[in-house]
């Protein structure tokens, strides 16, 4: 192979803010060759994006510039491109999909359309030869059915549809590069799968260089040739993915590679984590930008460590890289699951939540029934945590909702069971919800102080205010927060503070059973890991109960002490978490637990392609017999006639499927 | 934000020009407090001897058919065009708030009858609206500014306010720190009250100052059409009805000076207005 098709140089991103420039991207260098996937991973706000931005001209003027560095494209310096020039190499030469497939294409406009656009414009074709391509493209992009999706709107496709749209779109001029802005982050892991097989046969098909932008460890090992940690602006890390994974030599990767929760790994009692949060980039501190955070901070990390090879095809960006290499060691497998006693405190009977679908107005007709939750039994046991996993779509969140009372049942029953707690407002206190995006929990219009406190005065559980303000600052404590943050507003602290706010606001009612609804989904891993920690840490001392709703497998493992397994609304598995996660029953499970990188490429290039075909139907009209049937690798003619009834197949373990 | 500065420096920065029509409507707001001392003719004291004088140094702005001296019955009439127009829009946009919120918040039947019965006062144009109210309620005259008029000018503006505030509530009520309020047991009230209402605050404010100055317009119509403020009160709208049919073509000041007062106290509420909107929004941050 000849030199590399994109090479960036030393590349810097500023932009100007009323509170000072913030430098994004600071001496970033990396390479592209044709048919080769360059990862780039990173927390949000690392530069990841804008860095890619940059490379296609989009950074939002006037603020935005590039201040250094070349970025290389075919010989040709983009930096220093006039934007007529760029205009022509964009979408021809370069392309790029982004993360939200829902608002990434015109609602108004219809498939086909979208698709020609791009090739009338630079290729010059007539719309017949266009519409021709188009169908071509979406079949490229593994679609069924072209002819007839080139007149659908982008409404009527699913979310990995669309995304398989904007895929084709990305491809219709033949770029040399592809930029993938994480391109799987809002898909469930089923569709993330298949979405990312499919860049990957296109990438080698084509000799296409695709750069993926993505915060997922296990995505990288799975899919890249090469990866870039980028941490706080600059490049923590580089090179060849195998050597990056196999000798991790920068501490934070390291330390985000012992954050992820992992299911090939044994699990451990709680999770590494890296303390701390990233800096600011309006101020940073000085020398190494990690250095606050890192265990092996010696003086000499207050100069700025300089890129160097540790071996062939691996950079780093440490003084240290060479010496403590010991990762930190897991306390592998300390207690034995659920030795506790076995008193159910939550009984949810035949659970049945519908939602009516109306056509508006007001002599509305009733258009039909969307089954979010059908007939869900299970038992929640006092002092455990309830893992509730499935895509979007299965009914999980609504199953928190009912519990919590935000929502009525349609059908069925569930009792919460509180000795000493009758009244009703007692009744309410004792079950509480901690939410997935702590940017929405929170009102934006209160302090912290009194976000916290509000329960408190409202339930006169703390009079007078030298009261109340000691309660706020013990329950801040308890979440590992400064009591002077409750002088805060919310915008002023950061993602993983405020989602401690939010569980600090539950904590004040004294709950006995919390929801967690996907409370550290929207968090970044080495976030993620700190909360999950904390939530571990109250549950034992506090003695609560969990309903622990998430998609992520690997991180309700880790949690619960049994894992209920949803789609389309039924329960499909429920046992105890190490026998569902090592022995799967139900095809369905197997399926996910499949469908999940896991951040070692070695592990992961032996797995082979193994994706569920097809996408979750519309809980609209699911489909007869087992709800799963029209996606099961196992499927028999029986199960679309009868629906499986959910048996238990030894004590403790239920599965509904006809099969297994 | 710029938390460190004081918030009416902050703006005053990112503003300008809605700072300057603050201060402008400051002033007017001071010469009405207070038009006792500022004002150099008592505004109801008829002068036959100088009837429809042109500005001159005695009546800087000139004297209307009774020999009234019009500077000093602007001051006094910005006491009625400010206190009604203020009152009114406040009263208004208070009640729009609070009933759109409390029907975005409640949603389902409630919403869906709340909303048809402001469609409902959405059909009658503004002026018709405040004519039958202001006809049927009758005077009510309190500190000297007549309360039924202040109603009949505040009913029109609760649809339209309860219409916009409707939507913004909306997508406050779909953030979760709605729900939580409700996980943690908090009366409705509270939740409307204490919860939503800071939260749509942004879009009211603008309403609010956009309405001040229509609802100033509206004085000036019903008081045209007799329904108003009645003579011998110095309001801006009775000034220029009473004057400008008979006498605009040989005393012109008695129109113009009123006509400039109401235009720009509209522009400054118009501008501060869109001022605020843009201060209050965080996306326009630069």
């Amino acid at each position: 192979m000849n030199g590399p098709l994109l090479d960036v140089r030393d590349l810097h991103v500023e932009f100007r803010t009323r509170r000072g420039s913030v430098k994004a991207v600071e001496g970033l260098s990396y390479q592209v060759r044709a048919g080769e996937i360059v990862a780039l991973v990173g927390e949000s706000g690392c530069g990841k994006s804008v860095s890619s931005l940059a490379l296609m001209g989009l950074l939002a003027r006037p603020a935005g510039r590039i201040t250094k560095g070349e970025i290389l494209f075919d010989g040709v310096d983009l930096a220093r491109l006039p934007e007529s020039e760029m205009r022509k190499r964009r979408g021809r030469d370069i392309a790029m999909i982004f993360q939200e497939p829902m608002t990434s294409l015109n609602p108004v406009l219809s498939i086909g359309l979208q698709l020609s656009e791009p090739l009338m414009q630079h290729r010059g074709m007539t719309s017949v030869q266009a519409r021709e391509r188009a169908t071509e493209l979406l079949t490229l992009v593994g679609m069924t059915d072209p002819e007839r999706r080139l007149d659908q709107y982008p409404h009527q496709l699913s979310g990995g549809m669309r995304q398989r749209v904007m895929i084709a779109m990305g491809l219709a001029c033949d770029p040399k590069l592809l930029i993938a802005d994480e391109p799987t982050t809002a898909l469930d892991v089923t569709i993330q799968a298949q979405i990312l097989e499919l860049l990957t046969e296109l990438s080698r098909k084509l000799n296409l260089a695709v750069i993926l932008i993505t915060h997922n460890l296990g995505i990288v090992a799975r899919y890249a040739d090469r990866v870039n940690v980028m941490y706080a602006a600059r490049q923590a890390e580089g090179g060849a993915a195998e050597r990056v994974f196999t000798n991790p030599s920068h501490p934070y990767t390291r330390g985000l590679l012992a954050a992820v929760p992992r299911l090939d790994r044994p699990r451990a009692a709680q999770l590494a984590t890296i303390e701390g949060a990233p800096p600011n980039l309006v101020n940073p501190p000085a020398g190494c930008r990690f250095a606050p955070r890192c265990t092996h901070r010696t003086e000499v990390c207050e100069a700025d460590p300089v890129l160097f090879e540790v071996e062939p095809d691996h950079l780093v960006r440490c003084w240290h890289s060479n010496v403590a290499k010991t990762p930190p060691e897991q306390n592998a497998l300390s207690e034995p699951s659920a030795a506790k006693p076995a008193l159910p405190i939550v009984k949810a009977e035949a659970l049945t939540k519908h939602y009516a679908v109306r056509s508006g107005g007001v002599f509305s007709r009733m258009n039909g029934v969307v089954r979010a939750v059908d007939g869900v039994s299970f038992e929640i046991l006092a002092g455990e945590t309830l893992g509730l996993v499935g895509e979007s779509g299965s009914g999980k969140s609504t199953i928190g909702r009912l519990l919590a009372g935000l929502e009525e049942p349609t059908d069925g029953h569930f009792s919460i069971e509180l000795d000493g707690a009758n009244d009703p407002a007692a009744r309410r206190r004792a079950v509480q919800v901690i939410f997935q995006d702590p940017t929405t929990a929170l009102n934006p219009r209160m302090l912290v102080g009194d976000i916290i406190s509000e329960p408190l005065r409202v339930h006169k559980l703390a009079r007078g205010k030298g009261d109340i303000d000691a309660r706020v600052a013990s329950l801040l404590e308890s979440v590992g927060l400064r009591a002077e943050m409750a002088e805060r507003y919310p915008h002023e602290l950061s993602g993983g503070q405020r989602q401690r706010v939010g569980i600090a606001r539950a904590l004040a009612l004294e709950p006995r059973f919390i929801v967690c609804d996907e409370a550290v989904s929207a968090l970044d891993v080495s976030i993620q890991g700190q909360i999950v920690n904390l939530l571990d840490n109250l549950q034992q001392r506090l003695g609560l109960t969990y309903l622990f709703i998430a998609h992520d497998l690997a991180v309700v493992r880790h949690i619960a002490d049994r894992v209920a397994v949803l789609y389309l609304g039924r329960l499909m598995e429920l046992g105890p978490r190490d026998e569902v996660f090592a022995n799967p029953s139900h095809p369905y499970t197997r399926a996910l637990l499949d469908a999940v990188p896991v951040p070692d490429p070695v592990v992961e290039r032996n797995r082979g392609s193994r994706t569920l075909k097809g996408e979750i139907p519309s809980p609209l009209k699911p489909p007869p017999g087992c709800v799963f049937h029209t996606r099961c690798p196992i499927a028999k003619e029986a199960c679309k006639q009868s629906v499986p009834p959910l048996r238990e197949t030894i004590p403790g373990r239920f599965v509904a499927c006809l099969e297994a | 934000m710029m938390a460190d500065l004081h918030p009416l420096r902050a703006f005053a920065k990112s503003q300008p020009l809605g700072a300057a029509a603050l201060a402008f409507l400051v002033l007017f707001l001071l010469l009405a407090i207070f038009a006792e001392r500022i004002a150099p003719y008592d505004p109801l004291e008829v002068d036959f001897a100088a009837m429809l004088s042109a500005p001159t140094r005695e009546h800087w702005f000139g004297t209307d058919a009774f020999g009234r001296d019009i500077f000093s019955r602007l001051i006094y009439g910005a006491r009625t065009a400010l206190g009604i127009g203020i009152l009114a829009s406040g009263i208004g946009c208070s009640l729009g708030s609070i009933i759109g919120v409390a029907s975005a918040y409640f949603g389902g039947r409630v919403d869906l009858i709340v909303q048809r019965l402001v469609d409902m006062m959405l059909a009658f144009p503004i002026v018709v609206l405040a004519l039958v109210v202001a006809a049927s309620l009758g005077r009510m005259p309190v500190l000297g500014i007549d309360l039924n008029l202040v109603v009949a000018i505040a009913i029109p503006i609760v649809p339209k306010v309860a219409r916009v505030v409707r939507s913004a509530a909306l997508g406050v009520r779909a953030m979760a720190y709605i729900d939580a309020a409700r996980t943690a047991g908090f009366s409705d009230s509270r939740i409307v009250m204490r919860h939503m209402i800071p939260n749509v605050m942004g879009p009211v404010l603008v309403l609010a100052t956009a309405y001040v100055a229509q609802a100033i317009l509206l004085e000036s119509a019903l008081s045209f059409l007799g329904l108003g403020v009645t003579e011998p009160t110095p309001a801006w709208g009775l000034m220029l009805a009473g004057n400008a049919t008979d006498f605009y073509r040989e005393a012109p000041w008695v129109v113009i000076f009123p006509g400039l007062a109401v235009t720009l106290v509209v522009l400054a509420f118009n501008t501060l207005g869109d001022a605020l909107r843009d201060y209050l929004d965080p996306k326009l941050e630069t």
